[in-house]
């Protein structure tokens, strides 16, 4: 019998996640099981920050308890236990996003990451002014009359690490403007990445509208004008299958405490032929290979980014958390909270007076909704959200360019992940539905 | 502490009422002495422009224009309220007082002599987050008022 794994087959063969699965997996996350202003929390904040189930706490306690050494330093056998916990971490995360084990880079967070690039970039500038380093540094160094393309969805994260690098370089920074929908015209994007783009960034899904952004397509674009291509997958690495080499990407970053893990640990991925010729971005130890008083030769990629003592056990612990998502299936992760996303916008939507950015009912978003309030301020409908236990986002989620665009100057924000349940929707939509009258709008 | 501790009828009336709300539709009285201070709060948006006008010592006229939560609004109001017909010290000291009270995280109960509608506020001092709320067209207030005098 000739068995034909097609996706479609595949996807038959697993089954959906239903709210049955979610109370099982809610058992693993100890935050969550908790009375907040009288009631059980409903924890609708996932967005902002994830909470880390067991598995991820006892992997870093584990470290501290049996392995806590600085890693490649020291001949020590905790030293080598330490190295070892810390690379392996390193390639199960790689593994994660289909990237190599050399092309991923710790950082503290996505923030991180993004600057990390940006000084890269500029510094590929001096660097290549001055005939240091690699012959193709030149190609990377950005100049006046040169531009950098972002969207105007982007968080601020990946928008001023940007300014910044147009700033030092006298490059031109432009941008792909969102229509009423929330969407980017490809068309209008078309227009606007050309011949003097040399780098493109975008975020793979908005942390505000819940849109996902058609990659491939720009990546396309971006491929088309010859420039380098940034992807935000802060939001889209925690909740959904991410194969930075699929996509052909040339940067990727996301931050751990968005998908299980503590603070404190993020990841860049960079193409290795890129990682190996770029100039570090922070220097000092252990990521060199000679130093003289004068100058110093750097390590290849990943350490040539990693100066100075590593979040070793922040690492470990992320290693965990793409464990146990792996292990629940992202594919299965990502309808679920696609179903969660649905409901939200279904029943926000059918309450007087609310506004939902992005796109609306029976259109494809992740799982989360930000909205307004006829009437109510953010800050108020967080606070009365909070008075019945229920825990969500309220501001303008770092993204004040788009909220202007969208003429708001703050929002709601519910955000899902894969230890909600239709009933925690239920309960944030049964509340706000009560807002309006509270506040006499 | 329940939300309408926090949500007194007071600040509920005020956020709609928002006496001395309208900057560009009220003139200062001719011959006082005004100051004016803006006053943003980048973590939720809320945004205050606070104009006093000073005459014989006296608080003549505030006026102001803003954008926020019920909280900030209605503090904006009931500062309108208070501080007109007031000596400047008399307003400084108000202004102090309503700081202690909100800082105090609960423990200093407010005077409501002194403060008037003003101590409804009294609940916000149990929420970190939101002091800046009712704080801020005091601070601007506060600037406003050393500019004018
Ligand atoms: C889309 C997006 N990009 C970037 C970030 C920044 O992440 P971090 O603050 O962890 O660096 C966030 C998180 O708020 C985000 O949602």
């Amino acid at each position: 019998m000739a068995v034909v794994s097609t996706p479609a087959t595949l996807e038959r063969a697993v089954p959906v996640m239903d709210n049955a699965e979610v109370l099982r997996i809610r058992n693993d996350f100890p935050v969550l099981n908790q009375l907040v202003n009288g009631q059980p929390l409903v924890y609708l904040d996932s967005g902002a920050t994830s909470q880390n189930p067991l598995s991820v706490i006892e992997a870093e306690q584990e470290f501290y308890e049996q392995r806590n050494a600085a890693v490649h330093r020291g001949a020590h056998h905790l030293a080598v236990e330490a190295t070892e916990a810390f690379e392996d971490a390193r390639q199960t995360v790689a593994d994660f996003i289909g990237a190599d084990y050399a092309e991923t880079v710790w950082t503290s967070n996505a923030t991180e990451g993004l600057n990390l690039v940006s000084y890269a970039l500029s510094n590929a500038a001096l660097w290549a002014a001055q005939g240091r380093g690699d012959a193709g540094l030149k190609d990377l160094a950005l100049q006046p009359g040169d531009e950098i393309v972002v969207t105007e969805m982007e968080h601020h994260a990946n928008l001023i690490p940007w300014q910044e690098l147009a700033f030092r370089t006298g490059a031109t920074l432009r941008y792909l403007p969102v229509d009423d929908a929330g969407r980017l015209d490809l068309e209008h994007a078309a227009g606007i990445i050309g011949s003097r783009t040399r780098l493109l960034a975008f975020t793979h899904a908005s942390n505000v509208l819940g849109t996902i952004n058609p990659v491939r397509e720009l990546v396309a674009l971006g491929r088309a004008a010859g420039a380098l291509v940034v992807l935000d997958a802060c939001q889209s690495a925690p909740h959904m299958p991410l194969d930075v080499k699929a996509l052909d990407v040339d940067f990727a970053v996301f931050s751990g405490h968005k998908m299980l893990a503590p603070t404190g640990i993020g990841v860049l991925y960079g193409k290795q032929e890129l990682l190996d010729i770029l100039p570090p971005f922070l220097t000092g130890g252990s990521m060199i290979t000679t130093v003289t008083m004068e100058r110093a030769e750097y390590l290849p990629a990943p350490q040539r980014f990693e100066a100075g003592t590593q979040r070793i056990s922040q690492a470990v612990a992320l290693a965990a958390a793409a464990n146990y998502l792996t292990e629940t299936g992202l594919d299965r992760i990502h309808r679920w909270e696609a179903e969660l996303g649905q409901r939200m916008v279904t029943g926000l939507e059918a309450l007087p007076g609310i506004r939902v950015l992005g796109p609306g009912a029976g259109q494809e978003r992740i799982g989360l909704a930000a909205f307004d309030v006829e009437g109510v301020h953010a800050h108020d409908v967080g606070q009365f959200l909070d008075s019945k236990g229920i825990a969500v986002r309220v501001g303008h989620h770092c993204a004040q360019p788009l909220h202007r665009r969208l003429g708001l100057t703050a929002t709601t924000r519910a955000s899902a992940y894969l230890y909600n349940t239709t009933d925690d929707v239920d309960r944030f939509l049964d509340a706000v539905s009560g807002v309006r009258d509270y506040f006499r709008a | 502490m329940s939300l309408d501790q926090l949500y007194q009828q007071i600040i509920l009336d005020h956020s709609k009422a928002r006496h001395g709300s309208g900057l560009s539709q009220t003139e200062a009285p001719e011959g006082a002495s005004t100051g004016q201070s803006h006053q943003l709060n980048p973590v939720c948006g809320d945004e205050v422009t606070l104009r006093l006008a000073v005459s014989d010592g006296k608080v003549a006229q505030v006026s102001w224009d803003g954008a926020g939560c019920s909280i900030s609004m209605a503090s904006a109001s009931v500062f309108s309220e208070l501080a007109e017909g007031m000596t400047v010290d008399e307003l400084h000291g108000v202004i102090d007082s309503f700081r202690e009270v909100l800082r105090s995280r609960g423990k200093v109960h407010a005077d409501p002599e002194l403060l008037g509608d003003a101590a409804a506020f009294e609940g916000v001092a149990r929420y970190a987050a939101r002091v800046k709320c009712a704080m801020i067209s005091w601070v601007a207030a506060e600037d406003a008022l050393n500019q004018a005098s």
